[in-house]
């Protein structure tokens, strides 16, 4: 038969691997989805809103830019990780106002304004979280406890306070394990900590739900496991050295690993592909600076939690940990790779 | 390196090896076409010098064009027939290329003329050389470098090490499977000429570990008396680049900027091997080679031992193609170049034709995203390029800094890069263009 047809000029290669953005994007999602899960079982209805209204917030915002600017992003999927993230960060009980302006302030000031995807210096969800701790310091530490009674079939009084009203709390709440350490010395059982039966952020409460969530990505080739490993490995070392100095007024390893923000920030958040290094080395550096600062922040700081501020400083070192450390490219010296 | 007792290179990908369909199917001659397209130059270097006038009548097998200087090999007639014109025809690049126009003659035998044998046991290196200059060799497994020029050690330099490759990593293609299979007694014999010229000691067959019938045939054929071993290689794109196969079968690395020399070691094809195992006994010289015509547009897929000059229409024809048939490429699909034009002819370094339909065609189609940073591609890159941010300076248009910050002319365009990167950038296809400005500037490499 006789070739009768417009040939297509290309040049190679012509095979894809078949991997999409998107399709990576997708299955962040999915890996996120047993946490959320998990948080809508241990906060209920409210903590199931919250998600929801960080998720519609962020997707809204995106998609006012992307519209402007005659495109459309939502497609990509990237936004709706920004989304999970953040809502998994807040406390459940949150306004919803304040829910809603975090997401439109992460998607704008933390992906937006620096080109949208694949441009992000931080990590959106941390920058939402940043504003809002900054913004309403009082409500961010408010924690509605896990497992309430009835926690189905209502929302908590403080979800629905009305914009800028000072918002009603329910009468119990909850202080996270990392401040009844820090502030009263009570250490909770790491066992608790890692099935997420504690107080705490939407997300922060299961550890174990979130590292089969890391290591289904880690399998499938969506993630770096180097920064995960760097990042606990270096906390493990430091609380593990103070405690050994002083067992009774430093916390032991495990109690850092599993408590707080911790797991989700060194899975799902440090792990962001645009705000880390590119090159494993890079990426175990990387992972261990964002371990350290945690661990200092922790021990002797004078807030509870670190993990936010250490990834969003890790962030903010990534371009330079890209520049200094390069691969040693086959055939060179490595003195010479560097130039 | 080695890894898990099987020998291999760091980083690299896995493309789909689509070989299943040939791999099995058993050389077969094809036919000649009415008009054969014979280019000046088929190699890199200077273009022959043609020693026939139009309308000569020629014999298969003499020669037609004569080496022009050292760096240029000999052109045979692949059929016997009448020189029909002298002129222009179009080239794989675009270009329109000096060329002889062979039309065969349709009753004949086409007994092949042979000419002055090449003695192994009393030729000099020198000699060889000169042979294989003569025969009209060179590299067939895409490169089409000059085999004696490649062959000529300089002074100060030596060859510990001939390594033979039969990776043929290369999705799709089974030319040289098949050449290990059917030609394998060819390639030692091949094997004892270039020891000889090269004064190398000792020979590794490196074959990738999903061809093991040829590890097994080779194995079983190697002559007691040959200073030569059989290594299964992993599969794994590109094992057949020669800094890849170096490092895979002796662990050394090629400085960046040298030659396999500066590791003292030669690559040399299998296929070019066993070309030369058959053709300096007999003085003859290459008028054909084995292709492999295959992708899911081709009807009629297979091992074809292909007159050289055939054009890629009557090829086609003869195959058959589907009607939905997108695109046609010369070499395998991550390293061939698209046809531009369907009367280019299949040159000595073409080892296969591969035709894709609009299906498989559309993948390559598939919406750009921005860089997300994952790092895929420095994962792939194998000699550990930092593709991702190549690609950035590259679309800044700094080509100057990639080169001399970021080695971008270290890339040997295998497409590893473009390959595995989820946001569908062109990295490969913008690091060739980057590579031409470098040059045209003349920036020091």
């Amino acid at each position: 038969m006789t070739v009768a047809k417009t040939l297509e000029i290309r040049t190679s290669p012509h095979i894809v691997s078949g991997y999409g953005v998107d399709s990576i994007m997708f299955n962040v999602v999915l890996a996120l989805l047993p946490a959320a899960a998990f948080a809508a079982y241990a906060f209920g209805l409210t903590a199931l809103l919250t998600l929801a209204v960080a998720v519609a917030s962020c997707a809204a915002a995106e998609r006012w830019v992307s519209r402007r600017q005659g495109r459309s992003t939502l497609g990509d999927w990237s936004i709706v990780i920004t989304g999970l993230l953040f809502g998994l960060t807040l406390p459940p009980s949150l306004p919803l106002w304040m829910v809603a302006l975090g997401g439109v302030i992460a998607t704008l000031l933390g992906k937006a304004i620096f080109g949208g995807l694949g441009q992000n210096p931080f990590n959106p969800a941390l920058v939402g979280r940043a504003f809002l701790q900054a913004a309403f310091p009082a409500s961010m530490t408010t924690w509605a406890p896990a497992f309430a009674e009835g926690r189905f079939g209502s929302l908590a009084s403080s979800s629905l306070a009305f914009p800028f009203a000072k918002p009603a709390y329910d009468a119990v709440s909850a202080a996270t394990p990392l401040a009844r350490w820090k502030f009263d010395g009570v250490l909770t059982p790491a066992g608790d900590l890692a099935f997420g039966l504690t107080g705490g952020s939407a997300g922060e409460t299961s550890a174990v739900l979130i590292l089969l969530g890391g290591a289904y990505l880690i399998a499938r080739n969506m993630m770096s496991w180097r920064i995960p490993a760097g990042l606990l490995l270096a906390v493990v070392i430091v609380s593990g050295a103070a405690h050994a100095w002083d067992p009774s007024r430093y916390a032991p390893p495990q109690f850092m690993l599993f408590s707080g923000g911790l797991m989700l920030g060194a899975v799902f958040m440090a792990t962001d592909m645009v705000a880390s290094p590119l090159t494993p080395l890079g990426c175990w550096l990387y992972g261990a600076l964002i371990g350290v600062l945690i661990a200092v922040i922790r021990i002797w700081g004078a807030m509870p939690e670190g993990v936010m501020y250490a990834i969003l400083l890790g962030n903010a070192v990534s371009p330079q940990i890209d520049r200094l450390i390069q691969p040693r490219v086959y055939g060179t010296l490595p003195k010479e790779a560097r130039s | 390196m080695s890894l898990l007792g099987l020998k291999t290179f760091r980083h690299g990908v896995h493309p789909p090896e689509a070989k299943d369909a040939t791999k099995d199917l058993p050389i077969r001659q094809f036919p000649f076409a009415p008009l054969l397209t014979l280019p000046l130059s088929q190699h890199l270097g200077k273009p022959a010098k043609a020693v026939v006038r139009e309308g000569q009548e020629v014999r298969r097998g003499q020669v037609v064009a004569e080496p022009d200087g050292f760096f240029s090999v000999a052109m045979h007639a692949p059929a016997s027939g009448v020189i029909e014109r002298i002129g222009l025809a179009p080239s794989i690049g675009g270009q329109m290329v000096p060329a002889l126009y062979l039309a065969p003659f349709p009753g004949s035998t086409q007994e092949v003329a042979d000419g002055k044998p090449c003695d192994l046991q009393t030729a000099t290196p020198d000699q060889i050389l000169a042979a294989i200059q003569a025969a009209g060799v060179v590299g067939l497994g895409g490169a089409a470098f000059p085999t004696h020029v490649k062959l000529k050690i300089p002074e100060g330099k030596s060859a510990d090490t001939l390594l033979i490759n039969g990776a043929e990593c290369e999705p799709y293609l089974t030319t040289d499977h098949r050449v290990m299979l059917e030609q394998t007694d060819d390639i030692f014999v091949g094997v004892r000429y270039l020891l000889k010229a090269t004064g190398a000691g000792r020979c590794i067959l490196g074959v990738e570990e999903n061809k093991p019938d040829a590890v097994e045939r080779l194995r079983a054929r190697l002559p007691q008396d040959l200073p030569a071993s059989v290594e299964s290689l992993r599969v794994k794109y590109p094992q057949g680049a020669e800094k890849m196969l170096i490092t895979a079968l002796l662990g050394r690395e090629v400085p960046s900027g040298g030659l396999p020399l500066d590791a003292h070691a030669l690559c040399v094809n299998v296929a070019t091997c066993a070309e030369i195992g058959r053709l300096l006994p007999h003085g003859r010289g290459i008028q054909e080679r084995v292709i492999t015509i295959t992708g899911p547009a081709v009807e009629k897929k297979g091992n074809y031992r292909i007159p050289i000059g055939t054009p890629l229409r009557f090829l086609l024809d003869y195959v058959g193609v589907a009607a939905d048939v997108n695109r046609v490429f010369l070499g395998g699909p991550m390293m061939g170049a698209a046809a531009p034009s369907l009367d280019i002819p299949i040159t000595k370094g073409t080892s296969g034709v591969t035709a894709f339909r609009d299906l498989e065609a559309e993948r390559t189609h598939a919406q750009v995203f921005p860089c997300i940073r994952c790092g895929y591609c420095l994962d792939a890159c194998p000699i550990f390029l930092n593709p991702a941010e190549l690609g950035l300076l590259a679309r800044n248009r700094e080509y100057q800094r990639m080169a001399s910050e970021r080695r971008l002319m270290d890339c040997f365009e295998c497409g590893s890069c473009s390959y595995v990167c989820p946001a569908h950038i062109p990295l490969v296809q913008q690091f060739r263009a980057a590579k031409a400005a470098v040059r045209k500037a003349g920036a020091p490499r």
